[in-house]
């Protein structure tokens, strides 16, 4: 039905553009007679010399005419037409085994076009554009919208209302629902600068910034995964916080091209260039074994050709890796010359291990780095005025011994209130079956149940804390006879009560009694479940870590701690059975000591002489002698947090003598005979001079960014106008060649690229623009006129009814809830995800573990991209693998989606927790509360209608957990939230699927 | 519980009903089959031992591979290896009154050898597991085309109303596993309800099929009531079209709430039958798998794709083929078996293979260790059900199992078989994609007409 609609649509238009006389009108090659050509001819008689048919082509005049194919002014002279119009099936052009027809229209066209002489024009994206005569700024747009429709004899509909208003422009440029409040103000405020206010400060929003970021990172294929073969994690995030800091920064698209495109090139190139040049490494790798180097560089040389045409020249030149282009003017010389300027990049074609991807950079982001750079310099200071200031005399040791006395002794142990062996993570399939068993100084024995040993474990502890003050935890871990050796891969602390999620404790000083390289303590914190720390037991008692918090944590009453420690160890080494949790509010808290040293401690000034020993060696340990010891140890510990929390991100680097690049016959890489090429851009709009060297990437960035180039800009204000209007300009978004779609308002198209090069490449000032103009503000409601003369909207008389992208759907759901976390950048984080979805992973198998913190509810942008498993809840919305280029992702609406919003946990706690909200803010009548609860989804105000409704939903389902005893217990433990105390649980449960309706309403997934 | 608006709006357009709807105009030919069962060996099965046997390898066993079969050919695991042959390491035997020679370790499958159509002259073009089943899968090397299966549902449509058109399932055992992507049943350029759904042996059968807890199925459909009720005001003022789509996706997931669980509830099976593809329930193994296909070829799914992750045997073919075999077999029997006493089995379509084959040159050192590398030149599938001669063997390998060379299929001419089989002329199944109509068979394939009945 809509297909039907749409192609009665297409001829709609063209019929009102074309007279109705074909003869008598003016045919032009480009917008009439090129589409047939291509469509119909090129593939036999256009660019790929290897496929023409008769040595004909039809693609260039000067080729056309000198075989006398076409006649100019003399049509039935004319073989053209004379074939084209051909009864005999074997005669006819197209040929009849092609499946290719003309229709009489078409040759009609043809026919007129020989008639009027035949006139080429040069495809229209590869002559630079020229801005037609329209005022300045959004009413240029409105000038050329409007010149279209009124020469149709269209009328554009209204202006939508401001409530809509304020929902499209909050979701258009930060992909979040509006403030309700300010949308509210916005509607009732009269003044006229109102609505460029709203604009204005959106923009201004860090939000805008992610927003942009995600359209840009399914362009350029940003993921958290190599994508090939065992799609192994690779840190690349601080690229994706370099392109939401560079739309925040509204840093003009030249410069974001050229430190993407050759960020390592420029001159001392700071470290977010280099972070951009990362740009280079996105493409898919692979570290399996038996890969072929040569093969796989000839496919990264490809993945990065195909990217670049796309992203920057909207163009196919991708197609001519194995043979000439068949409908543009694109040589496989050409496809191979483009792979010659990335052939620099230092890479391997198989990269060994699973953790090494090549060049990196540890970056710290500036203002940590600045910090650093401040505790340095204050470090050398310190160490120099306290150097052999503290000898280690009887006063200074005895002082020391103390402290450490006193510290030793504000150890306390934590008396679980609950302990359990966790196997519901579905990927840990040999998983141990605990049974705490009490014992006594709070030591936590976890016997096995089962026959066989396990192999990995989830032991979790819940401990409540009195008020006070906490500085640190301590890890005893003790043997057992179950196993001869303990392993933890994961040590992860949550603190209870405190806010709205589990707040997760970082651990800045890390004190193991022993550790050894490739099995450090630090590797219990890094989130991986495939490292840790562990060894055999030997002759061990107990072995101990200290995990110091970065500044003393004030507990306050009525809040726990929630212990997790994880163990998924390689090999078939132990698990942690037997262990105890120590805290202290010491200000110096060092490992409690053990041996002789807590003896010496202990034993006051009665000291043996290993004893005192110990504490002389202990003094020189932790004082180096050094007056300013204390301090010293203190901002070491902040040093070493800063540069823990240092960004690893893949960049680009380029080696001396990049790698030879031949043009490969049919992309068989190979055959090496073909010719060696160089750096070059395509022929026909090259070429690029070089100044006697080899171009470099920095030339083609400037190449692709020069006023000149007649794609970049156009390429660019087309995804633009997509974004904003719902349809590109030309509609084909990665081929505005040959085969794309001549733009039914070319001149606005060009008007805008011409706006945006001369605007200095200010995408801030497009979308500004853009926003601002009538055409962006009218109504999404087509009139009848409309609908019948234009169903598809190619002339914007009206805005476009949108999907939401998967990712602002599910921030808009936190953000209405008020989970949603505005942290930004970092770590890619782990939303909940349905158990083994990850099963069929493997080298190594796949752990998932879900953020049990504040991480869990950031927004979609920040979750982990693992390119062969989407997350499954945003692939539902059409999220991208990222594998390749996405130019516009789909707008499909599918049972699944409807499965991923009333039933993802994720969607689910999000009711929950608006359901919290709404009883606490919105009034004491039920009406009232869906009266709030309807205004804070969709920023409007609720009808009476759909009041009933939801009330009658209400009751029955209030009805309904009431007679279901435990039901309303079961929802509401959805998700990591606590819940409210002092609201009945069958009431909180009812509001609960009051809140889950709103979210699954078709309307809560648009943009009107 | 009344779902009264939601049927209201699939009265007002019963083509919301048709889930996954076909093209007018396919099949454009009379089919043969309604629905494929594409058995899947992922890892690539030893076509030396299973299919295709090779006396000359027995004989030249431990010789050096001659250079003229492998010079300038591409080579996985053993690029800069001595390259020695090895012989069959298990025999064969020949099977049915067709005589269909194969291996002695697949005796079920030998039990069917006169309902099946060995081919064994497949040659692929990509070498490395993922790149392999992307090819096998897209008829393309790099992301982004459909797979058959969404092909198929976009040609012709879905035959079901409660479930998807286009099933994964997977399962693992006999030797290391290599992994699976979702790129493998992802529908590409085509448009997304189009796509495979994985479903999955442990957990929620179907991502996000179950109720939230503590939801009854009562308290699910009074809110999806609601919702329903909600988008209806919804369409007095405004005119957006995809509301009544959703009104019915909402719908259609709801029943596939109920549908998904009873599909995979093996409760009404009766016991001889439970027996006969030797599984005890939906336990994740191939063989409950082969039961839940059947189950699932019953209910109207179009395309069912089983994959067996254990067949990577780069070693140990002596010791570790035999368990790789051991655990398809009897599921795969059985489940021709039972098509056949249903009646089912002249209408679907049962395709069993892997990515590629494995080379006639052996892997490893030590001696009782030895495998075989990734090979592309020549494999062995089979092929059965409607359509297909049965009891035949098609195409060979020359006389070491390198190179196919007689009656060579391509992959492009299996997909355009398939679809033959369908009705659908694959040259004529078409979607326009950045400017160009694409095909599953690109610009090649021929139907294999030689092993068609």
């Amino acid at each position: 039905m809509q297909l039907m609609i749409a192609i009665v649509a297409g001829s709609a238009v063209l019929a009102a553009a074309a007279p109705a006389g074909i003869a008598a009108a003016r045919v032009e090659f480009n917008r009439d007679i090129r589409p047939i050509l291509s469509e119909n001819c090129f593939a036999c008689h256009g660019p790929d010399g290897n496929a023409r048919q008769a040595d004909l082509r039809l693609d260039r005049r000067e080729d056309a005419l000198s075989r006398g194919v076409i006649q100019p002014r003399d049509a039935a002279g004319s073989r053209l037409v004379q074939r084209v119009r051909q009864a005999n099936p074997a005669l006819v052009m197209p040929p009849v085994a092609t499946d290719k027809r003309l229709t009489d229209r078409q040759k009609d066209l043809i026919a007129a076009w020989v008639e009027q002489g035949a006139e080429y024009q040069e495809h229209w994206a590869y002559i630079k554009p020229v801005r037609a005569d329209a005022p300045a700024g959004s009413a240029g747009i409105d000038h050329l919208v409007n010149r279209e429709l009124a020469e149709r004899g269209l009328d554009p509909v209204a202006l939508a209302d401001r409530r809509t208003l304020a929902r499209r422009l909050a979701l258009d440029l930060t992909g979040l629902p509006p403030d309700p409040a300010v949308a509210e103000a916005f509607a009732r405020s009269d003044a006229p600068d109102a609505y460029g206010a709203l604009v204005e400060s959106l923009l201004r929003s860090p939000r805008h910034g992610e927003r942009m970021a995600v359209h840009w990172l399914d362009l350029v294929r940003y993921a958290d995964t190599t994508g090939y073969h065992g799609d192994l994690p690779v840190n690349v995030y601080p690229f994706r916080d370099y392109i939401v800091r560079a739309f925040n920064e509204n840093k003009p698209f030249d410069v974001m091209t050229r430190e993407q495109l050759a960020g390592d090139l420029l001159d001392s190139p700071t470290p977010w260039q280099l972070v951009a040049s990362g740009y280079n490494r996105l493409s898919r790798m692979t570290n399996e074994g038996g890969a072929q180097a040569e093969e796989y560089l000839a496919k990264y040389a490809s993945d990065r050709v195909r990217n670049i045409s796309v992203v920057w020249l909207g163009s196919t030149l991708g197609c001519a890796e194995c043979h000439d282009h068949k409908f543009d003017p694109f040589l496989a010389r050409d496809f191979y010359s483009m792979a010659a300027f990335f052939a620099d990049i230092e890479e391997r074609g198989v990269f060994s291990g699973q953790g090494s991807w090549g060049s990196s950079l540890r970056l710290l982001p500036p203002v940590q780095r600045e910090r650093a750079d401040e505790i340095e310099r204050r470090l050398a200071e310190l160490r120099m005025l306290g150097e052999d200031k503290l000898p280690a005399g009887a006063e200074a040791v005895e002082s020391l011994a103390g402290e450490l006395r006193e510290g030793l002794t504000r150890w306390r142990a934590l008396d679980p209130a609950r302990a359990w062996g966790d196997c519901e993570h579905p990927d840990f399939d040999q998983c141990g079956r605990f049974e705490l068993v009490e014992q006594p100084g709070a030591v936590i024995r976890l016997t096995l149940t089962g026959d066989s040993k396990p192999r990995e474990a989830i032991q979790r502890v819940e401990v409540p804390l009195e008020e006070g003050t906490l500085t640190a935890l301590a890890l005893e871990l003790f043997p057992t006879g179950d196993f001869d050796s303990f392993y933890v891969s994961e040590f992860e602390a949550r603190l209870l009560g405190r806010h709205a999620w589990p707040l997760k404790l970082s651990f800045p000083g890390l004190l193991p009694d022993r550790e050894v390289p490739g099995s450090m303590l630090r590797d219990v914190l890094d989130g991986n479940y495939h490292t840790g720390w562990g060894s055999k037991w030997g002759e061990d008692s107990a072995r101990r870590a200290v995990f110091a918090l970065e500044r003393p944590l004030t507990v306050r009453a009525g809040e726990k701690l929630e212990i997790s420690l994880i163990a998924n160890p390689r090999s078939a080494a132990g698990l942690p059975a037997r262990f105890r949790l120590l805290a202290t509010d010491s200000p110096l808290p060092e490992l409690p000591p053990t041996g002789e040293l807590r003896a010496a401690l202990l034993a006051g000034g009665d000291r043996s002489e290993a004893q005192s020993a110990a504490l002389r060696e202990a003094f020189g340990r932790i004082t180096g002698g050094n007056s300013h010891w204390r301090e010293i140890r203190r901002l070491e510990r902040r040093l070493k947090r800063l540069r823990d929390g240092a960004h690893e991100s893949l960049v680009a680097k380029a080696v001396d003598r990049p790698r030879e690049v031949r043009v490969l016959p049919r992309g068989n890489w190979m055959d090496r005979s073909g010719e060696m090429v160089a750096p070059q851009v395509p022929g026909f709009l090259g070429p690029l001079a070089d100044s006697g060297g080899r171009l470099t990437r920095l030339d083609l960035a400037e190449w692709v960014t020069s006023p000149d180039n007649p794609l970049t800009a156009r390429v660019f204000v087309n995804r633009l106008w997509r974004v904003l209007f719902g349809t590109g300009l030309s509609k084909v978004l990665d081929d505005l060649g040959s085969q794309g779609e001549p733009p039914p308002n070319q001149e606005l198209l060009d008007w805008l690229a011409v706006e945006f090069v001369e605007s200095g490449w200010d995408v801030r000032h497009m979308i500004r623009t853009m926003v601002m103009s009538d055409a962006y503000k009218r109504s999404s409601e087509p009139s009848e006129e409309l609908l019948a003369a234009d169903p598809s909207n190619r002339l914007h008389g009206r805005q476009a009814m949108l999907r939401l992208d998967a990712e602002f759907l599910r921030d808009s759901a936190l953000a209405v809830s008020g989970l949603l976390n505005l942290a930004m950048g970092g770590p890619s984080v782990k939303p909940y995800q349905p158990p083994g979805y990850y099963k069929d992973l493997n080298f190594p198998k796949r752990v998932y573990a879900a953020d049990m913190d504040g991480n869990q509810f950031r927004r979609g942008l920040y979750t982990h991209w693992q390119r062969q498993y989407v997350h499954p809840s945003l692939m539902a919305f059409d999220a991208p693998a990222r594998e390749e280029c996405a130019t516009q992702r789909a707008s499909s609406n599918t049972p699944l989606q409807s499965l991923a919003l009333l039933n993802d946990p994720s969607y689910v706690e999000a009711a929950r927790v608006f359901a919290s909200r709404i009883l606490r803010e919105g009034g004491r009548r039920a009406d009232a509360r869906i009266r709030f609860a309807v205004r804070e989804s969709f920023a409007r105000p609720a009808r009476p209608a759909e009041v009933a409704v939801l009330r009658r939903l209400l009751e029955g389902q209030r009805r309904q957990f009431e007679s279901e005893p435990g039901a309303a217990r079961t929802l509401l433990a959805t998700g990591i939230t606590p819940n409210p105390g002092g609201i009945p649980e069958t009431e909180l449960a009812a509001w609960t699927s009051v809140a889950r309706a709103l979210f699954n309403k078709h309307e809560f997934l648009m943009r009107y | 519980m009344g779902l009264g608006s939601v049927a209201l709006a699939s009265l007002l357009e019963p083509r919301l009903l048709a889930t996954q709807p076909g093209v007018p105009g396919f099949p454009d030919a009379a089919a043969k089959v309604k629905r494929v069962i594409f058995l899947c060996m992922a890892g690539g099965p030893a076509h030396l031992e299973l299919f295709d046997h090779k006396p000359d390898l027995a004989k030249r066993d431990g010789q050096p591979m001659p250079a003229s079969f492998t010079e300038g050919q591409q080579i996985a695991q053993l690029q800069g290896k001595e390259l020695r042959i090895l012989g069959p390491q298990h025999p064969f035997k020949r099977y049915g009154s067709s005589g269909q020679h194969m291996t002695s370790l697949l005796p079920g499958i030998g039990s069917i050898a006169d309902d099946i159509c060995i081919v064994r002259s497949l040659q692929t073009e990509q070498i490395n597991h993922d790149t392999a089943h992307t090819f096998m899968n897209t008829g393309f090397r790099l992301p982004g085309r459909p797979s058959m299966g969404s092909w198929l549902l976009y040609g012709i449509g879905s035959e079901s109303e409660d479930l998807p058109g286009f099933v994964v399932l997977t399962s693992e055992g006999g030797s290391q596993s290599q992994p699976i992507a979702a790129r493998q049943w992802h529908s590409g350029f085509l448009p997304s309800i189009y796509q495979g759904v994985k479903f999955h042996s442990t957990g929620d059968p179907v991502n996000y099929v179950r109720n939230p807890g503590g939801v009854s199925r009562a308290m699910q459909g009074e809110l999806i009531d609601a919702v329903g009720k909600l988008n209806g005001l919804q369409q007095r003022w405004t005119s957006d079209p995809e509301i009544a789509t959703r009104v019915a996706q909402y719908e259609l997931a709801f029943r596939m709430q109920m549908s998904v669980p009873e599909l995979v509830d093996f409760s009404d099976e009766p016991q001889h039958i439970m027996e006969m593809y030797g599984t005890q329930g939906g336990d994740g193994t191939f063989n409950a798998n082969c039961l839940l296909a059947r189950r699932m070829a019953e209910r109207g799914v179009r395309f069912i794709h089983l994959y067996h992750r254990g067949w990577d045997h780069h070693n140990e073919i002596r010791a570790g083929l035999p368990k790789s075999c051991s655990y398809v077999d009897q599921g795969t029997a059985a489940l021709v078996r039972d098509l056949k006493q249903r009646g089912m089995f002249d209408d679907t379509l049962i395709v069993w293979g892997g990515e590629f084959g494995r080379t006639p040159m052996s892997q490893g050192q030590d001696p009782s260790l030895l495998g075989r590398d990734h090979h592309i030149k020549g494999f062995s599938m089979w092929l059965a059900g409607g359509g297909i001669k049965g009891g035949h063997s098609h195409g060979a390998t020359d006389e070491l199992g390198y190179n196919a060379v007689e009656d060579v299929v391509q992959v492009h001419d299996l997909h355009a078989t398939i679809l033959h089989l369908f009705g659908i002329d694959h040259r004529k199944l078409t979607y326009r994609s950045q400017g160009r109509d694409f095909r599953l068979t690109d610009v090649h394939g021929k139907v294999v007409h030689k092993i068609l009945a």
